[in-house]
């Protein structure tokens, strides 16, 4: 595909259309936006949310994009905080026909393209899923369309995913799917507050010992992308320095101290 | 205002008499950070009033602890439009650290662990208008607050009550501080809703 | 560890209002300790008063930015220089 040279703009906020509204799990809803103008946007970005009500009181967020480049529509997850002031309101109340504003596409820098090559080692706490969705969304539609062996859409991938419990994983079918028709990518499941019956995967939150078994080695050179919680993110980090992975190739995105 | 969110109402925000135009009240005290919050421990920090002044002073924690200090019963105003009244403070006043201090100067510059600063002419630090606070509703100042001290100017907005103080700077010559120089008033008068240059 | 802070792409949209250029793609020196990273490699403090970006080696303010009804104010002195990804 070749790449469009655009000149450069400022960003400005626009407004959105909720075209579907999906119950991702009990704690998450998914939004699918129509945003008119939208010039696409890369697997990693997110976008900025503001909220005004009536008084002009207004409210912001930032929300990752789920959806790959290639999707239409901007698809974002968000996780109910039950102090929230935003989510609430975006899982309770938003329905499909609201308005949204938001301003983006946002951040070039934690970003993955097919062309940046691999292996690639992601890591996500909870809802820090969403943009890491986006690049395993990428990376499928890259394969589908390029069929190669080249370095770049079947270098290796892993997700390591830290889940409240089994139906706290958000997008569990399609990771499921794309890792059982996709040898090249293997996803991890951590479930750290409860575990189904039979269990045998991990059962507890992200630490030292896991990373070590489950990280590429450091030979490999992987792409890592982390992204959740700021605890989670910054002991994630740290560790995988201090198990000999370049911090050049390693990509934050703390969510904040909730996660979003 | 075109746009605005449908059903949206954010949290609850009561209006009130006693407030300043623009004001809403608040549940919670919210925390606004330019930077990480700083963990000077008790036996490293110190206070000290210096710039245009005869002698310079300084107090260690201890030092500190033991001048003179009162309670402090406020309404405090945020320029992001936040209130919250009758708020409860400890504190050492102003006016004990100045006393016996010979100056010609007629401003001063408040610095901060962190690098913070912000100026305020110094009769809007006296005459009991202006404490140095260790204690928010009876509890030591928390760090997220400005702990372990705080300057305290309730009758200017927030921002002027700069979080981990370390001294006073007195000045001859007026010099704007960290949000003084990026667009805020240079006063701040919450009555006059002194928010931004120009205003 | 500070539970507010964020990553610089997080001050993304708001540089980017002010910015043509992408901002946490572009690379700025410290003018305090001389590390040379991505504003997205750096440390944000995000609020309603302003948002500050700070070198994640010494905590420096890079950059500052605050934006009021007549518009936004942007400081700049705590980066020796900014390169900004992009050609004509």
């Amino acid at each position: 595909m070749a790449e469009v040279w655009r000149p450069p703009r400022r960003l400005v906020w626009r407004i959105g259309e909720v075209v579907e509204t999906r119950h991702a799990t009990p704690r998450t809803k998914s939004l699918l936006l129509d945003v008119p103008g939208w010039e696409g946007h890369k697997a990693g970005q997110h976008v900025d949310v503001r909220l005004t009500a009536e008084d002009g009181y207004q409210a912001q967020r930032s929300y990752s994009i789920a959806s790959a480049p290639e999707e239409r529509g901007v698809e974002l997850v968000v996780e109910r905080l039950d102090d929230g002031e935003v989510s609430p309101y975006l899982t309770d109340e938003l329905r499909t026909g609201d308005s949204l504003e938001l301003r983006g596409p946002i951040g070039g820098w934690f970003v993955w393209e097919a062309k940046d090559g691999g292996p690639l080692f992601l890591v996500a706490g909870g809802s820090g899923i969403a943009p890491l969705m986006a690049m395993i969304r990428h990376r499928a539609v890259m394969a589908m369309i390029r069929h190669r062996a080249a370095a770049g859409s079947e270098a290796p991938s892993r997700l390591l995913y830290s889940s409240r419990s089994r139906e706290d994983i958000i997008f569990a079918d399609e990771l499921d799917h794309l890792a059982a028709s996709d040898g090249s990518l293997e996803v991890v499941h951590t479930l750290t507050r409860s575990q189904p019956p039979g269990w045998t995967g991990y059962a507890r939150r992200i630490d030292d010992e896991m990373l070590a078994e489950v990280a590429p080695s450091p030979e490999q050179r992987p792409l890592v992308f982390v992204c959740g919680p700021t605890p989670l993110v910054e002991s994630v980090a740290t560790t995988l320095v201090g198990l000999g992975h370049d911090a050049g190739r390693i990509k934050t995105e703390r969510f904040g101290p909730t996660g979003g | 205002m075109s746009f605005f969110s449908r059903g949206f109402r954010g949290r609850r925000r009561q209006t009130d008499d006693r407030l300043p135009p623009g004001q809403y009240l608040v549940e919670g005290f919210p925390v606004l950070s330019a930077g990480p919050t700083p963990r000077t421990p008790l036996e490293e920090w110190d206070f000290s009033v210096g710039g245009e002044v005869d002698e310079p002073k300084r107090w260690t924690w201890d030092e500190f602890r033991a001048l003179p200090s009162e309670e402090i019963t406020r309404d405090i105003h945020c320029v992001t439009k936040w209130s919250k009244l009758s708020t409860r403070w400890e504190g050492v006043s102003v006016d004990t650290l100045l006393e016996g201090v010979q100056t010609a100067a007629e401003y001063m510059l408040a610095f901060c662990d962190g690098g913070y600063t912000t100026n305020l002419p110094l009769e809007d630090v006296t005459g009991g208008r202006a404490w140095i606070a260790y204690s928010f509703d009876g509890e030591p100042l928390q760090p997220e607050h400005g702990g372990p001290a705080r300057l305290l100017v309730p009758h200017l907005y927030f921002w002027k009550s700069a979080k981990w103080v370390r001294g006073l700077r007195l000045l001859t010559h007026d010099e704007p501080g960290f949000w003084e120089s990026l667009g805020y008033h240079n006063y701040g008068d919450p009555w006059r809703e002194q928010r931004y240059w120009g205003d | 560890m500070d539970e507010r802070r964020l990553d610089g792409n997080a001050a993304g949209g708001l540089l980017g209002e002010v910015f043509v250029f992408e901002t946490t793609t572009a690379e700025g020196a410290c003018d305090r300790c001389g590390t040379v990273a991505h504003v997205g490699q750096q440390m944000a403090y995000i609020s309603d008063i302003g948002t500050v970006v700070r070198c994640a080696s010494c905590d420096n303010a890079l950059i500052r930015v605050t934006q009021n009804p007549r518009g936004y104010f942007l400081d700049l002195r705590g980066v020796s220089y900014l390169r900004f990804e992009g050609s004509p």
